[in-house]
């Protein structure tokens, strides 16, 4: 959670950097994250890129894939069965031609559609998809409001304010209490 | 609370307590019934729940291992998750939406109406509408069911705006906020809905009935409940008469108990209800408890489900509010000029964006993937559910090898879907589809079966010993202290959501039981 809140911050920071010209954003997101435990520079980055193709939202800058990468280095902390996935799986992308993080983005996307069946990229994916949308950071670009419920719900926050089409009558859908 | 002696077989044991296990706990012990309630799962509270798709999973949900098979796309989606259940005090009614609907009279004769459909395993109902319209209607007090007992109708969201809006416009019109056990106004004791949006992760404002905080706590004001946590029945035992005499659990640190009883009653949802009976086999009952028909574990169906998604150029945020709080009947017919028989309800659903990441399209990724997932704020959605075929083959059975945290085999569920069922599942895409292009949707999506959340029918109610394992109180025909309590009775599945049935149900077989203990039967 620490690090969550602390990534918040570092979101916050880099936001608005686009997402080509994001070296800047990559060396801000990295310092301000805690070190890695387990998983090498190389590897972590290529996780990096690779987490960026596979829920390739341009909006979001690397901060929250950055986030993703810290989590699967704990699963790979807390598994060597896990470590030792991720480190073959990267080194099979990187022995299908040029280096995977050396690859355009484009060609980076098809590689990663050869092996999308691995257990490397179905681990990545779903560690991906759970740490990605669960990120505060990321709701709040993709218009997510999250938890309702220190906030009293929605029942005076809009959640019938939808303008664009007519009321039901009460008949179907009856004035709140 | 109370505690009982493990040796007192006085006592009523039930396995579970959800939907079906808590209300007939509770009931038992209004009437002076002593009963000993099992539960796998931890005691949680509102306070301890949490907003957060996630971590609500993982707090609540049944997470040991089941393996699947079949031609269901849950096999191939969610290959160790066939079904989407609570581990927890209160069981899944802690994770359920609250759509509470009765079964039609029409459905309960399932055989005699849909007769001709090949390659089913049809029954009726051993039961009427008529007979159960009381106990309906008792449910429907206990649970304070909106649009029953002067109770007013939630409010309907944006997504019920918009649900309503196309629906009308392409001619249903049997369309409201539903009829949901959700306080509209405080009632029993529990607040009125917040609109928090969170139902499927325990509803923290108490407004959604739950067997938790509501009839769990009232059979302990009785002083006739026994609620042990964290205890997971391993094996119903039974003396040489054929008679249970008791179940043996293990406790949170693994220790083995055995608590004797009167009778036993089994509401473990429909996977570990059929796997509990088959589990307790014996040199009496070599294939298991109460199943000379051979029909235990069979015929268990799960509704034909599917959600239909609609983006549209404006702002829905389909998050905010009830998640379940809208409905279109008009489909819930018998009308077989569609091309199939038995019904469907089309209802409101939302995924908040960690949900809707993970089962708009299971599995994907990349960019077109994400363009989906950028229109986020601008969905509406609503959920299929639907009559399903009953079929013997698909089944819940003992897994040949792999074995669970207590040396138990685990549960498959093989599923193959019926025809009928993929007929209703296509055309109900296509209805739900032109619901949202009649508001103007730029896009929309065909989403394939969640897990499963209705699960039923795998230890069903038969006239006819032969073809089910129950009659029509839930009493097992081979073994008369032996008790079905939840939706495995389920002789079919009807179009309705099944836990109003679940409850009513319970509700008649405690008075069952209670005439049973009075003249000695049991
Ligand atoms: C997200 C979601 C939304 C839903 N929405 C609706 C809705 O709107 N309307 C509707 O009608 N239904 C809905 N349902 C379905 C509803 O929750 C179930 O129909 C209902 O809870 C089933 O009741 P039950 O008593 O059969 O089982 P459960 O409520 O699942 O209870 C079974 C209990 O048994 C326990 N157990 C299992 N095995 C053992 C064992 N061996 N020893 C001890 N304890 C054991 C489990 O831990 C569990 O607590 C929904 C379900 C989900 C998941
Ligand atoms: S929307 Fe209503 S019922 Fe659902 S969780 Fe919120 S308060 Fe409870």
């Amino acid at each position: 959670m620490k690090r969550r809140e602390f990534l918040k911050v570092g979101a916050l920071v880099v936001m608005g950097t686009a997402a080509a010209a994001s070296v800047a954003g990559i060396a801000s997101a990295a310092q301000a994250a805690p070190p890695l435990t387990t998983l090498q520079p190389h590897q972590a980055e290529t996780l990096l890129k690779m987490t960026r193709r596979i829920f390739p939202h341009k909006q979001l800058d690397d901060a929250p894939y950055w986030n993703v990468v810290h989590d699967l280095d704990t699963a790979a902390k807390a598994d060597s069965s896990v470590a030792k996935v991720i480190g073959e799986g990267i080194e099979k992308l990187d022995s299908m031609g040029k280096r995977f993080v050396e690859l355009t983005e484009k060609k980076q996307t098809a590689a990663l559609k050869q092996i999308e069946s691995s257990a490397f990229f179905q681990k990545v994916r779903t560690v991906e998809l759970q740490s990605l949308y669960s990120d505060p950071s990321v709701w709040k670009v993709l218009g997510y409001q999250g938890p309702a419920y220190k906030f009293g719900g929605y029942i005076h926050r809009g959640f019938d304010d939808l303008a664009w089409l007519p009321n039901p009558p009460e008949s179907a859908s009856p004035k709140p209490a | 609370m109370s505690r009982f002696a493990s040796g007192d077989n006085s006592v009523i044991v039930i396995v579970g307590s959800g939907a079906g296990g808590g209300t007939l706990a509770n009931e038992l012990c209004q009437k002076g019934i002593k009963v000993v309630l099992l539960e796998a799962g931890q005691q949680q509270s509102p306070a301890t729940f949490k907003n957060e798709e996630w971590f609500a999973f993982n707090q609540l949900a049944w997470l040991d291992k089941r393996t699947t098979s079949g031609t269901w796309r849950i096999a191939r989606d969610f290959p160790n998750l066939p079904a989407w259940i609570c581990k927890t005090v209160g069981g899944t009614s802690v994770h359920w939406a609250g759509a509470s609907l009765r079964i039609q009279e029409h459905e309960f004769r399932a055989k005699s109406r849909y007769s001709g459909i090949k390659d089913t395993n049809l029954i009726d109902w051993p039961l009427t509408l008529a007979e159960l319209e009381p106990y309906y209607a008792k449910a429907e007090n206990k649970m304070g069911v909106t649009r029953t007992n002067d109770i007013p109708g939630l409010p309907g969201n944006n997504n019920f705006k918009v649900m309503y809006n196309g629906a009308t416009r392409v001619g249903y019109k049997t369309v409201h906020t539903g009829r949901m056990a959700i306080n509209s106004r405080p009632r029993d004791g529990r607040s009125s809905c917040w609109q928090l949006g969170f139902c499927f992760q325990g509803c923290k404002s108490g407004a959604k009935w739950s067997t938790l905080y509501t009839e769990i706590p009232a059979a302990e004001k009785t002083g006739n409940l026994d609620l042990r946590t964290e205890s997971m029945a391993l094996q119903i035992q039974h003396d040489h008469h054929g008679r249970a005499t008791g179940v043996l659990y293990a406790d949170k640190n693994g220790a083995h108990h055995f608590q004797k009883a009167r009778a036993v009653c089994v509401a473990a949802n429909s996977i570990e209800t059929p796997r509990l009976l088959l589990n307790s086999h014996s040199s009496k009952f070599p294939d298991g408890l109460a199943n000379s028909s051979g029909q235990v574990g069979r015929n268990y169906m799960r509704h034909t489900t599917g959600s239909v998604f609609g983006v549209f150029k404006q702002p829905v945020h389909m998050y905010r509010g009830t998640v379940m709080a809208g409905i279109v009947q008009d489909e819930a017919i018998y009308d077989p000029k569609r091309g199939f028989v038995g019904g469907f309800e089309l209802e409101t659903i939302s995924l908040g964006l960690p949900f809707a990441a993970a089962f708009l399209d299971p599995g994907a990724w990349g960019e077109e993937y994400t363009n989906l997932l950028d229109k986020y704020p601008n969905m509406a959605g609503m959920w299929i559910v639907g009559e399903d075929m009953p079929q013997e083959t698909n089944a819940v059975t003992l897994h040949p090898s792999e074995k669970d945290q207590f040396g138990l085999p685990i549960p498959n569920v093989h599923y193959d879907d019926h025809a009928n069922d993929l007929a209703m599942r296509s055309y109900a895409y296509k209805r739900g589809a032109a619901i949202y292009n009649a508001v103007g949707a730029t896009q929309v999506v065909e989403v394939p079966p969640y897990p499963s959340t209705h699960n039923l029918g795998t230890c069903r109610q038969s006239e006819k010993p032969a073809e089910g394992v129950c009659n029509k109180h839930g009493q097992t025909h081979d073994i008369k202290n032996l008790f079905i309590s939840d939706g495995s009775q389920f002789s079919s599945s009807a179009a309705e959501n099944p836990t109003l049935t679940i409850v009513t149900l319970a509700i008649r077989q405690a008075d069952y039981i209670a005439a049973q203990c009075s003249t000695r039967s049991i």
